[in-house]
Formats: structure tokens, sequence, C-alpha cells
């Protein structure tokens, strides 16, 4: 009988598969074809205390393995978002793990002072979008920084808090670190790797914005040396994610050292990414005679 | 209705007019689909991760096939336009909200790449229908297929064949009234046509696109401004995926 189980800051997952923030909504739309009570987590769309209309069109573009986007955190605001997408996500047996956004301090510690009292499993800070000016960014590149809205954000939270690391730094380990001594129960990483893309038909940016967050494949080889890198640096658990498409890639940053995995851009090539991964999963778990998934997690270190 | 994703057969593939194709595929979403919804279609390279949205053209509900007519604008189109009878090629859809079926006496106004949507849209609207195309030059596509549907005016742009202009220089040249329009094309043209439909009082729905990554409603990537707050986002923006590609004029910005 093989075990699938993980515990990320206390909380049980069914399975280490969970979304990556921004590129399932809150679900209903994947639900059609997507059954989300095979998923260990779905993670929101980032949401702020009140509602953002995000960044003007084009907000993404396609380019070689990968994409980028710019969307700017659109979101409905804490209101419609508890209202109609927690109660949503409630009718599922999967864990709710609520990532948010702000401009200030005060803005996250809003939000996550709104959610103490929602039915909701985990939060994730997102201190790491480079789409934003304010805030996102803004947040996530300076370890004194990091270290003390990660402290801010836990004197409020009622929930375990995932703080998601930018890999737009020097040193992601520096970042990791100063989560930790801000507190943090878990890490997740890596956020986009910001990016440039020309049309050189129309001779201008692709994005209305510019610059934007690369995702998918192109990026995985960084994201997995990061998440090895932050798995020796911290004892904390992490959410390893950047490019994965398919169960072998999540394999890789288990045992890489994340304890859970995110699947993002791969939801928009196949719809059935997130459980085709689960199966994927379970298919070598049965395959190498792994019992037990946490014998994976980390199990490549020299 | 929901959308799912599944493998389709190539039934046929023709080149309609220089670098726009025409593919029938086999796929029970044929059954469901209505006028004015589009269908994602994957690229079999790994490196092209985002589906292509593309209008549907035609619908067979009894031989459950759908025709897709799309323009080579980059590596994704052209690697569709190779594929031939008996591939198989990965779709997600039917996807979006048709067009509305009303209005005694309308327009149906397409213009370049936006004429194919317009045509099952005509053969299904069961209205005093005038269909005005407008083309870059002399390859009409599609123009014959209109003929049995409607009373069908060209303009082209180099003036090659019909009137030399564009679609409104077609209705107020010849003085064509109507009382709902359809619209999918360029966004000049398309603001052209809003501009015209405030000032006559005709009612404009209109077809838009964006860049797309979900196709789904979910990544909100492909959005248009509108006037009012949309309920869903509660910001002044609706997906055109989930929420379109078809809307009332009056209601967006484009």
């Amino acid at each position: 009988m093989r075990r699938t189980e993980v515990s990320l800051a206390g909380v049980t997952l069914k399975n280490p598969v969970m979304t990556a923030s921004g590129t399932f909504g809150s679900g209903a739309e994947y639900s059609e074809m997507v059954d989300l009570n095979r998923l260990g987590a779905v993670v929101t769309k980032g949401v702020a205390n009140v509602p953002w209309p995000g960044n003007p069109t084009p907000r993404i573009a396609e380019v070689y393995g990968g994409m980028l986007n710019a969307i700017g955190l659109q979101n409905p605001g804490f209101e419609v978002f508890a209202a109609r997408d927690i109660p949503f996500l409630r009718q599922f047996d999967t864990r709710i793990v609520v990532n948010v956004c702000g401009k200030t301090t005060e803005d996250y510690v809003d939000v996550v002072e709104k959610l103490s009292d929602q039915p909701v499993d985990l939060l994730e800070i997102n201190i790491s979008c480079p789409n934003v000016k304010e805030g996102g960014i803004a947040f996530g590149q300076n370890p004194k920084a990091v270290e003390a809205i990660t402290r801010e954000v836990k004197r409020h939270a009622a929930q375990p808090v995932i703080m998601k690391l930018s890999p737009n730094v020097t040193d992601i380990t520096e970042m990791a670190r100063a989560a930790e001594a801000g507190g943090a129960d878990a890490l997740s990483l890596i956020n986009t790797l910001t990016g440039m893309k020309i049309d050189i038909h129309k001779r201008t940016f692709a994005l209305a914005n510019r610059t934007g967050g690369l995702s998918g494949p192109a990026v995985k080889p960084v994201a997995v040396r990061m998440v090895y890198q932050t798995a020796q640096a911290v004892a904390l658990p992490i959410v390893g994610m950047g490019g994965i498409m398919t169960a072998d890639d999540a394999i890789e940053f288990l045992l890489a050292g994340a304890t859970a995995v995110a699947v993002g851009t791969a939801n928009f090539h196949n719809p059935r990414a997130t459980q085709e991964i689960v199966e994927g999963i379970e298919a070598y778990m049965d395959r190498y005679g792994v019992e037990d998934i946490r014998e994976l997690i980390g199990a490549v270190r020299q | 209705m929901a959308q799912k994703k599944e493998t389709a057969v190539v039934y046929s593939q023709e080149e309609l007019a220089p670098g726009i194709f025409s593919l029938w595929i086999t796929t029970g979403m044929a059954k469901e689909a209505r006028p004015g919804q589009f269908i994602a279609v994957y690229c079999r390279d790994g490196s092209r991760l985002l589906p292509r949205p593309i209008s549907i053209c035609e619908i067979d509900p009894e031989e459950e096939r759908l025709r897709l007519v799309y323009r080579i604008a980059g590596a994704g189109t052209e690697e569709f336009s190779s594929l031939v009878s008996g591939d198989p090629v990965e779709i997600m859809g039917p996807l979006g909200n048709g067009f509305p079926m009303e209005g005694e006496n309308v327009f149906l106004i397409g213009g370049g790449i936006g004429i194919p949507p317009m045509l099952e849209l005509a053969k299904q609207l069961n209205s005093e229908k005038q269909i005005i195309l407008g083309y870059r030059d002399s390859h009409l596509f599609l123009r014959d297929e209109f003929e049995s549907c409607g009373e069908v005016f060209v303009a082209t742009e180099d003036g090659s064949a019909g009137v030399k202009g564009n679609v409104l220089d077609v209705i107020r040249g010849e003085g064509l009234t109507a009382d709902v329009m359809y619209a999918c094309g360029p966004a000049p043209m398309l603001r052209a046509l809003k501009e015209y439909a405030r000032e006559q009082g005709i009612r404009l729905y209109v077809s838009l696109e964006e860049r797309m990554a979900c196709g789904v409603g979910a990544c909100l990537a492909c959005v248009c401004r509108t006037r009012e707050k949309d309920a869903h986002s509660n910001v002044n923006n609706r997906r055109i995926c989930k929420d379109g590609p078809v809307f009332a004029a009056e209601e967006v910005e484009f």
C-alpha cells in the first residue's frame, strides 16, 4: 500500500500536487476537466484587500518552451473572493491555500486578518510578483524586507504561512533564511523570472507591461537548482515549482528537496495536467517500489 | 455546456487563399458547438505550449465535424497548415459563448480572418441577412459559400473586387439598413462599426480576440475593458475567452 500524504507546515496533503497561483483561478473553470478531489491542494489566484484591475493587454506572450505573463494580479478583492471562491472550494476534499498579495505591509496584514476566521488551510504570501511596481517584488528582493514582512504577516495570521520567493535575486538562500528568521512556516519557489519579448514585425514590446514573468519548461532547471540550494540552507518545508509539465518533472523537485510541488503553466498546455501528475507519481512509486512518498523528498544530495 | 479536451481527427484540409487554410476535423464537439464559439488547438511541437484559439467556421453535427478557417500568423498556425487527413489533433472546446440569435433584418460583417465565424451564423440565423465581407484583395475566400445564406456584398482594400474601400463604404454606398449587426474583424473596423451603430441606433455584437493562455477563464490574460463593473471580475474587465468572445459593442472597449 503506497502512501502519498505529505505534511506541509503541519497540514496534511493527500498528495504533494498543488496548483500554482494565478494559473488555476480558484478552480471553478478547471473543475469541469479535473477532479479537484484528486489534488493535494488548490492554491488560489492572488487576492488583495480590494479589487485590482491588473495590467493593460497584451498580458501574455509565448516564448520557446515557455511563456511570459504580466497579468498584474487582477483580482476581485477579498469580499467577493470570500463569498464566492472559498465556498466553492469547500465542496471538494482538497486543501485550500490562499495566495495573498498587497502593495503595502498593511495591505497584506489586512487580507491575512480577514482570512483568519475563514475555513482555509494555508496562506501563501506573494512577495515576488515581478509585474506590479509597488508591493510584490519590492518586498521580495531584500532580505531585511523579506524578514520584516514575514514577521508582520505571522503576527496576524491564523493559518500557517508559506512565503513565496522570487528567483530574481543574486542568492535565493539569503531570502529563504530571512523568511525563516521572520517565522515562516514554509517556502514556495520559484515565482517567475523577469523576461522580455520584442515583436520584430511590429517593432514593439510583445507585452503592454514591457516585461513579464517567464514560466514553463524553459525555467525548470533554474527552479530545480534553487529548490535544491534552498533545501540545503533552511529547515522549512518547500513547495517547489517552475516548469513542471509531467510527473517526472514533479519527482525531480521532490528529489531536490521539495515537500510538495505546484503545477502552473502546464495547465494551459494540458488542462488535466495536475490530475495526470498525481496519477504519474503513483505509477512511479509502484514502478520503483516506493512505499512512502516521503522517501523521495530530498533524496538526492551528493 | 462543458468544454473538454480531446483528440480530434483531421478530415480534410485545403488552402483557400494564400496563407488561409480550411481545416475540417472530426470531433464530438460538433454536436454541441454554436456559431461564434471557438476551439483551442494545441501544437504538436512541445516548445509551443499555448493552444491557438480558432473560431468555428462551420458545424456539421451529423457527421460530427467542425470547420476551422484560419490564417497562418506564426509557427503554431504554420504547423497546423501541414496537417493532413487522418492526423490526430489535440483540441479543447467548444469555448466561449456564441452569437445571440436576434434581429429581423441583420448585417453580418466580416473583415479578413474575421469572416469565417460569420458563415455558421449566416447558416443558422433565421433573419433577413445582408452579408458584407471585407477583403484585402481579390482572394475572396468563403465568399461563394455565403451566397445561399443572403445577399452578399464585397469590399476590397485594393479595389480588385467589389467596392474599393471597407465594409462601411459598402453599407453607406448601397444605403443598406438593419436592426442588428454582427461583426468580426480587425479592431479599427470594429471601432468604426461601433461608431456607426451608435449614430444609427443599431444594436451591434462584436466578436473580439486577444492573446489567450488558458482559454477557460482562469488566467485572466485575455480581458477587455468594460463600461460597467463586471460581476465576476469585480473590476471593469471581462474575460474574452469565457464571457465572450461575443459582446454587445456598447458594453466593451476595443
